[in-house]
């Protein structure tokens, strides 16, 4: 029971950082392999303004969002939009898109290797235990999850209620028709993929209250943002978060109960079965 | 035609035969920067055969190397070293037949994603093994010298390079440019698309184990982190990225000027090597598409422009 | 014609996409040296119907025989392979390769297979054909729109295809081009080929085609002589709207 709740909680993390990806992966079209690196950046900001100013890592949130929705934004119309213009073919496209996001993910972990060293950092923040069911948490691990909770769901409303939010899901759908309808997509493909960006440094902030994390961490949440998005469906704001609370729990199990040097390869005997089972991701229609 | 091809072998087989006198020198240092180049030329070259016309990403290379070291690890004990050979390609060779089965049906995104972590999902499960059977690494003690070691890399970029061309000339090459130029078009002339990307992969992953058997005893002492270390994987894709996946040639003009350029830099710039890593990527793909067998063909094609008149 | 056999059967052949029937209960028959024109309002599902047929989709319900083996939901391989080619909606040539080489990609591995010289001779006796002979060495940015349309044509003949899929083939070409383009189809039509066309222009189904299905909402609504179906009250409400009929 405890392994479960525990793995729910890391779950729900992981549902904010692969909603991120998913937005840029989804709408932008831009499979972005540098998303773990902004997750590691959102979390070293959290831990600098933690241990230098003391600053509450729930009110670092404020100050990740806005700087690391810019950032993304400038990456995507410097770096990523000519690479859209220029390519003859969605293959070309998502090849050149793989080596530079490939590239700015090397040059960010070599950044900030340069810049704080490559030790671990984490710092103590709520580390207080919870009793929930008759057993201990940690109280990081609960405020981290309600605060998972809370921005998946206010990304759901506003992406299904919201004007904006449709006009993102009709480029996600299908950009061609979305001109049709007067909706300015390269505008849009930027703002999403910033968007993306801010999330997942935002779920880097959340994660690094309980998790401790060094400058090459990065493409080990990649890894595990995009084995999400995919075992939930490109695009599927649902099957995302169902996906992730499979992925948090799957490892918690085999960290717990077999060897927590496994996680990986739990997330990766995940993803064989859903190649092999349901290609068109947990929800997905078979299509064909 | 025929005359020209064998032209081309003949000229491939006396440079391959040049390249063979460096241990010669007798010098330590330019040998162990011979099988550093000659390592790298073979993973470059293989992977080029498969991810040069396709346009698949393949970052499994480590994996695949890794695979073929301990094969060597595992077994030098009990097996001739000769017969490990042939045993790390066929390790190689199933393990990229699996990945390439579960994957290469599906999107390009799907394959890059899974090749970018097998080699970290093996680690961890060797790691694992090991733990539970209470070693950590394994010592591969052998006679065998940098020049053998150079001798035999070259040997197997000889055979490369002659697999390479003889596929170019197949059916099945032809086959993967088509894929590589639009799938759709390639299954509604009737191509089995699945098949030949999977037959390629798999050609490349039995030479990464190959090379990784060749090495394993210069390491002495193998472990997983040594053996299946990610950075390998992007080094190759850097090298035959930079020359081209064009030509068959390609990546050996990307692998000489990267492995000495590598050699600075790891030396000067310890602590900035993954930073610079990223930024070759990037001039790659904003300055060099193509890589140099791209420059060389858009200067012969203004050249010719240039030659006609108007 | 009655006695004539049958190249392609469709039988009830149905694609949903979703709630969305795209194709509701095909059923056709196109016999061999037959024209077969596929027409109907956009949107009605004919070029839904021939991406049935070639393999691009897999139709939910219902069957499709060529020459007595069922085809339905094999892979556009070997779909491919067995004797079925196309041409696509929207030109797909092959961009870095030849001309030569492109019409190559369908003689290596189309229907009837060759390699090496054959396959070279082979493609260019294509080309001739075609007209884009003297163009063998030229590459997919050096053409005009029709010559690309005209390699396409010359990739899915050189497999030597039981039946041949032509979707929208003559659309976007200008006046000049359409008219030569007309007759190179006629031309294929007077060496008996069997050739399922999706088309827009009427003179170009008047002029080639035995008979004709009219699609409409998905549903065949009519079939016969192109004057037949074009006379036909229900093809022109369908065309028309019903205000206007």
């Amino acid at each position: 029971m405890d392994i479960i709740i525990t793995g729910l909680f890391l779950g729900g993390t992981y549902a904010l950082i692969a909603m991120g990806l998913n937005l840029q992966y989804g709408v932008a079209r831009i499979m972005n392999l540098a998303n773990g690196e902004m997750l590691v950046v959102g979390a070293f900001t959290a831990f600098a303004l933690y241990s230098g100013a003391a600053v509450s890592p729930f009110l670092t949130i404020f100050i990740v969002a806005p700087v690391a929705y810019l950032l993304n934004w400038l990456i995507y119309r410097i770096m990523l939009r000519p690479l859209v213009t220029r390519a003859k073919s969605r293959g070309m496209l998502e090849q050149d898109a793989i080596l530079t996001t490939f590239g700015l993910s090397f040059v960010m972990v070599g950044l900030m290797i340069w810049v704080f060293g490559g030790d671990y950092f984490s710092y103590s923040y709520l580390a207080r235990p919870v009793v929930l069911f008759g057993d201990n948490y940690g109280l990081n691990r609960l405020s981290a999850f309600i605060g998972a909770v809370i921005l998946c769901t206010a990304l759901y409303i506003w992406l299904n209620h919201s004007r904006a939010g449709m006009a993102i899901r009709a480029v996600a759908v299908s950009p061609k028709s979305a001109r049709l309808v007067g909706i300015d997509v390269p505008k849009l493909s930027a703002r999403a993929f910033a968007l993306g960006g801010a999330v997942t440094a935002v779920g880097g902030a959340v994660i690094s209250t309980f998790l401790t994390l060094d400058a090459s961490t990065g493409v080990l949440f990649t890894m595990k943002a995009l084995i999400i998005v995919i075992m939930g469906g490109v695009g599927d704001v649902r099957g995302t978060i169902v996906a992730a609370l499979v992925l948090g729990v799957g490892e918690t199990l085999v960290a717990s109960l077999i060897d927590p040097g496994l996680t990986l390869a739990t997330a990766y005997a995940l993803f064989i079965l859903i190649l092999l089972f349901r290609p068109q991701g947990l929800f997905g229609r078979k299509s064909a | 035609m025929r005359r020209k091809d064998w032209q081309t072998l003949g000229f491939a087989a006396l440079l391959l035969l040049v390249a063979a006198l460096l241990p010669l020198t007798g010098d330590g240092y330019l040998i162990s920067l011979g099988v550093s180049i000659a390592m790298y030329t073979v993973l470059a070259t293989s992977w080029a055969l498969f991810s040069g016309p396709t346009h698949y990403i393949s970052l499994a290379t480590a994996a695949f190397f890794g695979v073929g070291s301990y094969v060597t690890g595992s077994w030098i004990e009990i097996i001739p070293y000769w017969a490990l050979l042939p045993i790390a390609a066929v390790a190689g060779g199933v393990l990229a037949a699996l990945v390439g089965l579960a994957t290469l049906r599906l999107s390009g995104v799907y394959f890059v994603i899974f090749s970018l972590g097998l080699a970290e999902m093996i680690r961890q499960v060797v790691t694992w093994y090991q733990n539970q059977t209470g070693h950590k690494g394994t010592y591969v003690l052998t006679d065998m010298t940098d020049s053998g070691i150079y001798w035999q890399l070259l040997g197997l970029a000889g055979l490369v390079y002659l697999a390479g061309w003889a596929i170019g000339r197949s059916r099945l090459g032809f086959a993967l440019r088509i894929i590589g130029e639009d799938e759709d078009v390639a299954r509604h002339v009737g191509i089995n698309t699945a098949l030949s990307k999977v037959a390629l992969f798999v050609v490349s992953g039995a030479v990464a184990a190959v090379v990784g058997a060749i090495i394993a005893p210069r390491y002495v002492y193998i472990e997983p982190a040594i053996a299946f270390a990610p950075m390998l994987s992007f080094q190759v894709v850097i090298m035959a990225l930079l020359g081209g996946t064009g030509r068959l040639w390609g990546p050996l003009v990307g692998v000489v000027p990267f492995t000495l350029l590598w050699e600075v830099i790891s030396a000067s710039f310890p602590n900035q090597t993954t930073l610079l890593l990223g930024l070759s990527f990037l001039v790659i793909v904003y300055l060099l598409p193509g890589g140099f067998v791209g420059l060389y063909d858009r200067l012969r094609a203004r050249r010719a422009l240039r030659g006609v008149p108007a | 014609m009655r006695t004539a056999t049958n190249v392609i059967s469709l039988r009830g052949a149905t694609k949903q996409f979703g709630g969305l029937v795209a194709v509701d209960n095909m059923d056709f028959d196109v016999t061999e040296h037959e024209v077969k024109g596929l027409i109907g309002p956009n949107g009605s599902g004919k070029s839904t119907t021939l991406n049935l047929i070639s393999g691009a989709l897999t139709p939910s319900d219902g069957e499709i025989v060529l020459r007595g083996t069922p085809i339905t939901g094999l892979p556009a391989k070997d779909i491919a392979r067995l004797g079925v080619s196309r041409t696509f909606q929207l030109v797909r040539l092959l961009p870095s390769m030849t001309v030569l080489e492109n019409v190559m990609a369908g003689a290596v591995f189309g229907h009837r297979r060759r390699w090496g010289r054959a396959a070279e001779q082979h493609a260019m006796a294509i080309l001739e054909k075609v007209g884009m002979a003297r163009q063998a060495r030229a590459h997919f940015s050096q053409l005009t729109y029709i010559d690309t349309k005209r390699v396409e044509l010359a990739r899915a003949l050189a497999g030597e295809p039981e039946v041949l899929l032509l979707d929208e083939w003559l659309a976007g070409l200008n006046p000049t081009e359409l008219q030569a383009g007309i007759e190179l189809i006629h031309a294929l039509r007077d060496e008996g080929r069997t050739i399922i066309l999706v088309e827009h222009v009427m003179d170009a189904i008047r002029s080639l085609c035995d008979s004709c299905v009219v699609m409409s909402s998905g549903k065949k609504i009519a079939e016969g002589t192109p004057e037949e179906v074009l006379s036909d009250p229900d093809v022109v409400r369908a065309y028309l709207g019903d205000e206007d009929a």
